[in-house]
Order: structure tokens, then C-alpha cells, then sequence
């Protein structure tokens, strides 16, 4: 369906997530500039006893709509649109109306490939991409045996499976092998017994004749253009398109409402996370930015990013602040979460059933401010960790032959090297309950710094009411409203972080900065500390640093750099602490030097231990 | 809004049960419709299909995949025993024969012409479905398995580790505040579901698997136990597939904690008596909670004080349990419910409730830190 977006005034979107149905509501502005004007919620209705996700969608569209004084539903339960008048004059219904969806635990899928650090690499990342939890990665290199590869497959219950293998006229053998693994496996779907399993080939298209006779009709095969075309090339496009339309066709119909509710959407109903995807790419490409965005919800944390124009996602899937808390402290360990607690007296043994407490009780919340200080204690480790992985991920393709000049004798970068640079991220943004709710701005902000390191000027945000997904399926339709309402409304800027890189030695000079604009300050800092300086929302200024020699802040060690700042609800980060963040050895060292960079951020307050 | 929800733990000595009891993949039901059933008895039947074994022939014979086929001396769907000869070169001349023979047993189930594969699937092994909730069969689901219903004790724990274990309700503790050691446990407990009342320890836990005991229900684990029990630290709560030699339920939580005091009551009126139990757990989405289930009997004593309640109703006077520090697992009840949000001590604005410890001792508390004592 195509719309002209000149003729679109009146938005109304949803995304249907696994507890809660979120509506935004979204107008054109006497100025023609488009704003988020009201949002509502209610619990999502795909299981019993209501098994209908129209449901919810209607009970969060109606809030909106009473708070609007906007009549959005009509007698018969459906969404109004196009957007008009009633016969008494008042206003009525949205132009179009879009959505996510995430109900149900979201889109599950397998993928496989021949060689694991190559096309089974790229399926992952074309399923990622998509917005999918990926189970496993079958490959056959994987260090499995083939019998032990189609039990897991057996064991795993996907919604769909992506098969690649081989370039384009090369190698046909190995993945038609890898399909006639999965073929007697005969995996089962997780929806209905009367599911055929689809399963995405975009490997070698000289292979699709041997793919489509490995399996028989308990498969719904659909071959599209080869995710590695050659070994240089990746092209994902294709198979993240046949992803969300099987996604519709076979994951999203078995849904209970959503056949209803796709017949009610002006786009398709994209994966909640794709759609993330969608806006930070649409950002990062308008704005010519570099972004990332993390997503840390209770069992997983998605870590979004998009550098020179390239998008990446990773799903950790037991990084989480409450059914995978205890995963967390476990894979970080007791000491790394306790190095960011200033708090004495806290018994180690305690803390540990404290932690397996709240993942068998994972909707209690922190009461005291022991419990408050040691839970983002635990966040700064879970995001560490997510974003460590999504470094490993978000890499160049492997495999790729390097054509070296004598310049790079010296370089050790190779085929595989990550994409994420800490020193060229321009835009970081939070989401999920531990960053949005956290009781000051400034936690959620040091929470960030914090985990990701950011280094030189990196603006820092965050998404309060997780509008990104309403965003990115509204970015498909309407790029310009989405982009507007991105920036104006979605995000909350907490401030700009300004932060040395290279060669910082504790209580030596780093560097020396200077800020002329809305407001005028200037001074040094010493290795390891921490500062801030006042610059509110809407306000912006021009940061001039001097760093030391051995000390980057953007232009090459010992260079100045001068850079526009905007302000936020916590102002100019100044930080001269170093990267990696390294605190003193000793815990009670440790404690008084973080205990003196939560007082700068006033995270902790005068007279508070 | 005019009440609050807060869903807790099932502790109830009489309520109807029913329990869908299906196989993994469609086979046969073992039981009508209408009759009784007991706790370890068949009720549905299948065979799962065997292992797969590919075996790449092309590379055994060392000729192209396309030679394969006609070098066989299998064909699709034939049984194999293991020494079988699957294949035979032609040799040179006919001498110099060489021949595979199958490592497997099974059926040929696919031979590929692309990669010069043999699927070979090993014999099914046979999948049982036990009643586990005795009673009568109410429903028969064809070709899948059956619903069962009985009137119980039903007791739900908060984590649990290990699957279904049957036996006899065996009090190993005089007190619900009474810590489970090694010494509760005698050699008469062998096939029993024993009950602790507070902290159960690894070192209890290794000396009733050493008798024999089906299960152990306490009210409280340490971390460091559970560790060691598993032999591993326990990342996400979905359990129920351990094998440690026993199955273990916890009925508040980690550390130091007594069961609460009418749960032990219960457990103790029903000494003696055949239990079900089953400590699979599933904290997420469509959560499983580990439980006790006992029949009920026609001279049982029933306890229903809690049952002008609501379900998952938050109301003045109700009972409830604090489930998050500073005052985890801690009993009261609902004294006062503030409309309007407060502050925190964490700085955090949330609704919260006021209650009553007895003893004149109040706390305002999280709405969200609370558990329902649910009759």
C-alpha cells in the first residue's frame, strides 16, 4: 500500500509487547512539524482467557482517545480511519494507523550455514537484523557432530529457520549437507501441530535445486537472492525482507487477534526489535550519525548500533535485570558488580540470595537505597557484558582477503575487526526499566558512561517511554514525522559526555577544557576524576578541550579539539578516568573513589554515606 | 482503581485440580474417559523417533556423490544391523573389492545424490506419560493424552529443582522455624517426600539422596547450597530436567527463611499420606511454579480462613508476605492502602501499602514487594 505522506496529519500506533500494549498518539503541529501529543497502555490480550491481541490494542487506543477527546474506536470495535469529523463537528479517528509487536516471545528462529564464522555469521546477523531471538547456529564447522546437531535440532521449537551456505557458484555440496540435517530432524514449530515449518535459503542460488530435494512437504521452502553472494559481499536486505513476511504470513497469523489486527494496520506489523533497528538506522542515516541504543528489559538486553552506515543488533539473551539477574553475577562475577557499590557492609552471602531472590521474584523493585545502589551496580555489569558481545558481533565480514600496502605493515587490523569505535560514537541512547526509571537522571547517565565507555563528544539520551518501535514502523511510512518525533519527543537528552582516551595516569593533568555559549565555565582535570558542569536542556555551547600528551579526545593524542555540545537534564560530563575504567585494587580504595564520582553527579547527596 | 492485584503462591488444603497430561508427539492413550487413575500409573504412550545417523558414503567409498546409489546394497526404508554392508565397490576387474559396513543400527531413511549421504535412524525409544495427579480421567484427548480431576491439598513452592517424585508425606522437623540437617534424616525415610521447615543444607540434601528419599520440601535455600547440590550456579529459574537423585521444593526463598507456619501445618495434618510432587520451575512468561499435591479424604481437616478473599485481591486485613528486603519474607497483613504514589527510601515514586506485623510493628512497602498468602 503506498500513502502520501503529505496527506497524513492524524498517527496512531501501538506495539504489542509480551505484558503490555503501549499507544502513542501522534499529530501535525499548526508549524507542520510533527509531535507525540499522547500515549496510554493496558495489559496485552494474547493469551487466555481473552486470546485476542485486538483487545488490549483497542483498550490502549481507547485511553489515548479519552485523554485526546478524540473518538479513535467505533461502535464496532474497529480503529477509525482516515482521520475526520463526526456529525457534531468533533474530531475523529487517526490518517494511519501502524504496529509492532513483540507478543508471545517475539519471532524465534534457527539459522545455518557452511562455514560458522562466514554465511552462518551473516544469517545470524540477517536474523538479528530482523528483529529475531536467534536459538542456535548450526554450521559445519560448528564443533558438533552431525548426530548431535539434529538432536539440537529436534530439541529446539523455532517459528522459522534461515539456511545459507556457500557463494554464489561455489560450493554446493556442504549446505545441501547442512539441509539434509535439518530435513530428518523434522523441527517443530512452537505454534499449532498443523504448522509447516518455513524455512528462508539464501545461500548459493546454484544449490536451491539439491535444498528443495532434501526436504519434503512438512517444509515450507522459499529461496531468495544469497546473504554472501562472494565472500566481499554481504546483502542482507532479502532475507531480512522474507523473514518479516514469513513472519507475518505463518508466526503472525497463528497469533490469537492478529489476523484482525493486520487487516486494521497502513503497514506491515514489523518484530518490535526490527523496528528499533529501523529508526536508529533512519536516524543515523539523516543525521549522518554514528548510534547505538541498548534495550535491558528483565531477561534480555539488546544492543542496537549503527556505524559509517552499517546496522548491527545483538540479543543477549541471559543478560537481564530480573529472570536473568543471577546470570549476570555469575558471568561478571560478585567482585566486578560490588566494584561500582560505595556502600560498606554489605555481606557477600546475602547479596547472593538477594540476587537468586529477585530471579524467582523478578516484578519486586529496590526499596532501600543498599538495594537501589546494588542493582545498577548489577546493570553496569549486564550492559558491560552485552556490549562486549555486541563488539565481538558487529565486526567486518571474515574471511575477507586483505590487499596490504606498506603502510599497514605495521596495522594489525584483519578480516573480522569490530566496527564499533567508542571514539566515533556521536549518539548513545537508553532504554529498558534500570536506565528509564532509575529515580535521577544522573544514574541513568553515569549507568551509560559507566558500561559503554564512550570516548571524546557522544550526546547521551534516552528513550523514557520506549517510543523507538512506534518510531521505526512509522519510519517505513514517514520518514520525516518519525525522524521529528525521534528527537523532539522520544528522546530525553541527558547531556553530552566529554571523555579521555589513551594514556591517563591518576592525578596527573588529562586535560584542560574550556566552554563558551549559553554558558561560560573552564578548568582542568586530573586522571581519574569526574565532573560536571551545568548546561541544561535546550541549551548548547562549544567545548574546547587541551588534552595531555598520550591523551585522546577525538583528534590523535596530545591534538586540542573544539566540538558543539547540546545540554540535557544532567548537564557536561567531563571525565578523565581513562579507558578502560580502572578502579584501585583495593575495595575500601575503590569504594571512597566511586563514592567521589556519585557525589559530583550528585547520585548521592550531601550528608548521605 | 478501586482494588489492587497481586498474584501468590497457591496454599490450599482442598481445591478442585485438573492436570492436562500430554505426550511430546501423538501416540497412543492408555486409559478411558471416566475411570480412576493412580499417581504412577501409564496414561499415554508413544515412541519417539531415533537417533539420526548420517554416513557420508561418497567419502567412505571415495567416489563422487553422484556413484553412490549405484554401488549400494541398501535400499530406502530397509532395516540395518549393525556389520551390515551398506556398500561395495566394483573394484579393479573385480578384484580388490571394498565393502562399508554400517557402525549402526536402524532404517535407511535417505540417500542423497548431492552429497552422497546416508540417513540411517536408529530404533525409537518409547515415551511414557504418568497419571501423576491420581484421580479420575475426565477428558480423553486423542492420540495425545488425557485431563485428570481430583480434589487435593495443593501447595505451590517458589522454586523447586529436579522433576516428578511420589511418596509418602514424612515430617523430618518439629517447627516450621527449624532448619533440615543431616540428622533429620533416618534410614525409615527412604522413598519419602520429607518436610524441613526453614533453610535446607547441601549437606541434608546429600544425606537423603545416600537413603533414598523421593523429595525434600523446605522453606528456604542459601545460594551457595543450590550450587553446590547442582554443581553449577543456577543463571535462569527454568529447572525441572536436573538429576540430582531427588526432587527439592522451596517454599519462600533463598537464605535463611522458615517455611511459612500454615503451609507446615498442612504438610503435617497430611503425614503419612502419598504426595505427588514435581520442582519444575519457569519464571517467565506463563509461569510454573513447583507444588505438593495431595488427595483429599473424606475425614480431612479443612482450613479455609483465607477463603473470603478474593483471589489476588489486595484489601484491608489480607495476609501477605514481604518478598524483597528490608523486610523479605516477613508475614503481616494489608493495614492501609494509599491511593496516591510514594517516595522510596531508593528515591524511587511507586504505590505502596502499609502493613501490619502485629505486635504494633507497621512498614510501608512496595505493592509491588508483596505476596498474596492465597487460600
Amino acid at each position: 500500500m503506498t500513502i502520501d505522506p503529505n496527506s497524513i496529519n492524524v498517527i496512531l500506533a501501538t506495539d504489542c509487547g509480551s505484558t503490555t500494549t503501549k499507544s502513542v498518539f501522534i499529530e501535525r503541529q499548526p508549524d507542520g512539524t510533527f509531535r507525540q501529543t499522547q500515549r496510554g497502555e493496558a495489559p496485552t490480550t494474547v493469551e487466555e482467557p481473552f486470546a485476542d491481541v485486538t483487545i488490549g490494542v483497542i483498550n490502549a487506543v481507547t485511553e489515548i482517545g479519552e485523554v485526546a477527546g478524540r473518538k479513535l474506536v467505533d461502535e464496532d470495535g474497529r480503529i477509525i480511519q482516515p482521520a475526520g469529523t463526526d456529525a457534531d463537528g468533533n474530531p475523529v479517528g487517526c490518517d494511519i494507523y501502524i504496529s509492532t509487536s513483540s507478543a508471545g516471545g517475539g519471532l524465534q528462529m534457527m539459522v545455518g550455514g557452511v562455514v560458522k564464522q562466514m554465511t552462518a555469521e551473516s544469517a545470524k546477523r540477517a536474523a538479528l537484523g530482523a528483529g529475531a531471538i536467534v536459538m542456535d547456529t548450526i554450521a559445519a564447522n560448528d564443533g558438533r557432530k552431525p548426530h548431535e546437531q539434529i538432536q539440537r535440532i529436534r530439541e529446539l521449537r523455532p517459528d522459522m529457520i534461515l539456511l545459507s551456505g556457500g557463494t554464489d557458484g561455489g560450493d554446493e555440496k556442504k549446505v545441501t549437507e547442512i539441509a539434509e540435517r535439518i530435513a530428518p530432524a523434522r523441527p517443530q514449530p512452537r505454534f499449532g501441530s498443523k504448522f509447516v515449518m518455513p524455512v528462508i535459503f539464501a545461500g548459493n542460488k546454484h544449490a536451491r535445486g539439491s535444498v528443495d530435494n532434501a526436504f519434503d512437504e512438512s517444509i515450507d521452502l522459499q529461496c531468495v537472492d544469497n546473504l554472501r553472494p562472494t565472500l566481499e559481499e554481504e546483502n542482507l536486505g532479502p532475507a531480512r525482507d522474507a523473514i518479516h513476511d514469513m513472519f507475518l504470513e505463518h508466526v503472525m497469523a497463528q497469533a490469537p487477534g492478529y489476523d484482525k489486527l493486520m487487516g486494521w494496520t497502513s503497514a506491515p506489523i514489523m518484530p518490535t526489535p526490527g523496528a528499533v533497528g529501523n529508526i536508529l538506522t533512519t536516524i543515523a542515516e539523516r543525521q549522518g550519525k554514528n548510534a547505538l541504543a541498548v534495550d535491558i528489559g528483565g531477561a534480555t538486553t539488546d544492543v542496537f548500533s549503527v556505524f559509517d552506515g552499517v546496522f548491527n543488533r545483538t540479543v543477549s539473551a541471559n543478560l537481564g535485570m530480573s529472570y536473568s539477574i543471577s546470570n549476570v553475577v555469575a558471568e561478571a562475577g560478585l567482585d566486578n558488580v560490588l566494584r561500582w557499590v560505595h556502600l560498606e557492609g554489605m555481606d557477600d552471602r546475602e547479596l547472593r540470595n538477594r540476587v537468586k531472590n529477585k530471579m524467582i521474584r523478578p516484578t519486586t523493585i529496590p526499596q532501600s537505597r543498599e538495594a537501589l545502589v546494588f542493582e545498577q551496580a548489577v546493570a553496569r555489569e549486564a550492559l558491560r557484558l552485552a556490549y562486549v558481545r555486541h563488539k565481538e558481533f558487529a565486526t567486518t565480514l571474515k574471511g575477507v582477503q586483505q590487499q596490504r600496502t606498506v603502510g599497514d605493515t605495521f596495522s594489525q587490523k584483519t578480516s573480522g575487526a569490530t566496527i564499533v569505535d567508542a571514539m566515533k560514537l556521536d549518539l548513545l541512547v537508553a532504554s529498558g526499566g534500570v536506565l528509564s526509571h532509575a529515580p535521577r537522571m544522573s544514574q541513568t547517565a553515569l549507568m551509560l558512561v559507566d558500561a559503554f565507555e564512550p570516548e571524546g563528544f557522544t550526546t547521551l539520551a534516552k528513550d523514557s517511554i520506549f517510543m523507538m518501535p512506534h518510531l521505526g514502523v512509522l519510519a517505513s511510512v514517514h520518514a520525516e514525522a518519525s525522524e521529528q518525533v525521534f528527537t523532539r519527543d522520544c528522546l530525553v537528552v541527558l547531556g553530552t559526555c566529554v571523555a579521555a582516551a589513551g594514556d591517563v595516569k591518576w592525578g596527573k593533568p588529562a586535560f584542560s577544557w574550556e566552554m563558551r555559549g549559553s554558558q561560560n565555565a573552564e578548568g582542568e582535570l586530573l586522571g581519574g576524576q569526574l565532573k560536571l558542569v551545568e548546561l541544561t536542556a535546550g541549551e548548547t555551547a562549544t567545548v574546547t578541550v587541551k588534552p595531555a600528551r598520550g591523551i585522546d579526545l577525538g583528534a590523535g593524542p596530545g591534538n586540542p579539539v573544539a566540538h558543539e555540545v547540546t545540554g540535557g537534564s544532567v548537564g557536561l560530563i567531563l571525565d578523565a578516568r581513562g579507558r578502560p575504567i580502572a578502579l584501585p585494587e583495593s575495595r575500601d580504595e575503590a569504594r571512597d573513589v566511586v563514592e567521589g564520582w556519585y557525589r559530583e553527579l550528585n547520585i548521592i547527596d550531601e550528608g548521605d554515606a | 482503581m478501586g482494588q489492587a492485584y497481586t498474584p501468590g503462591l497457591k496454599v490450599t488444603t482442598d481445591t478442585l485440580l485438573k492436570q492436562r497430561r500430554v505426550l511430546p508427539l501423538r501416540g497412543e492413550v492408555m486409559v478411558q474417559a471416566n475411570t480412576t487413575v493412580g499417581a504412577q500409573d501409564v496414561v499415554a504412550r508413544a515412541e519417539l523417533p531415533g537417533d539420526i545417523m548420517p554416513i557420508n558414503m561418497a567419502n567412505r567409498l571415495s567416489v563422487p556423490p553422484g556413484d553412490v546409489r549405484s554401488l549400494l546394497q541398501v535400499e530406502q526404508g530397509m532395516q540395518i544391523n549393525k556389520g551390515d554392508v551398506l556398500a561395495e565397490t566394483k573394484g579393479i576387474f573385480g578384484l580388490m573389492k571394498s565393502k562399508v559396513l554400517s557402525d549402526h543400527s536402524g532404517v535407511v531413511e535417505s540417500i542423497s545424490d548431492t552429497t552422497g549421504q546416508l540417513i540411517l535412524r536408529g530404533p525409537s525409544t518409547p515415551v511414557e506419560v504418568l497419571a501423576y495427579l491420581p484421580g479420575k480421567v475426565v477428558e480423553v484427548l486423542d492420540g495425545e493424552g488425557v485431563v485428570i480431576e481430583n480434589q487435593v491439598s495443593l501447595i505451590q513452592g517458589i522454586f523447586g529443582i529436579g522433576g516428578e517424585a511420589f511418596g509418602p508425606i514424612c515430617m523430618a522437623t518439629s517447627s516450621h522455624e527449624e532448619a533440615l540437617e543431616p540428622s533429620h534424616i533416618t534410614d525409615n525415610m527412604r522413598g519419602a517426600i520429607v518436610v524441613g521447615g526453614a533453610r535446607v543444607s547441601h549437606a541434608a540434601v546429600q544425606r537423603a539422596i545416600e537413603v533414598g528419599v523421593a523429595g525434600i520440601v523446605a522453606g528456604g535455600v542459601d545460594d551457595a547450597d543450590l550450587k553446590a547440590m547442582l554443581g553449577y550456579d543456577l543463571g535462569v529459574a527454568i529447572t525441572g530436567s536436573e538429576r540430582i537423585g531427588l526432587t527439592v521444593v522451596i517454599t519462600e526463598g533463598f537464605g535463611e527463611i522458615a517455611m511459612s507456619e500454615r503451609t507446615f501445618r498442612i504438610l503435617q495434618s497430611r503425614e503419612g499420606r502419598q504426595a505427588s510432587v514435581n520442582g519444575a520451575t519457569q519464571i517467565r512468561a506463563g509461569v510454573m511454579r513447583p507444588e505438593i499435591v495431595i488427595p483429599v479424604e473424606a475425614n480431612d481437616a479443612h482450613d479455609n480462613a483465607e477463603s473470603q478473599w478474593e483471589a489476588g485481591q489486595l484489601a484491608i486485613g489480607r495476609p501477605l508476605r514481604v518478598i524483597r528486603d528490608p523486610w523479605f519474607g516477613r508475614i503481616g497483613t494489608v493495614s492501609s492502602l494509599p491511593a496516591e504514589p510514594a517516595v522510596l527510601d531508593s528515591g524511587s515514586r511507586t504505590r505502596v501499602l502499609e502493613v501490619d506485623f502485629g505486635n504494633g510493628e507497621k512498614a510501608i512497602v512496595p505493592r509491588a514487594n508483596v505476596e498474596l498468602i492465597e487460600a
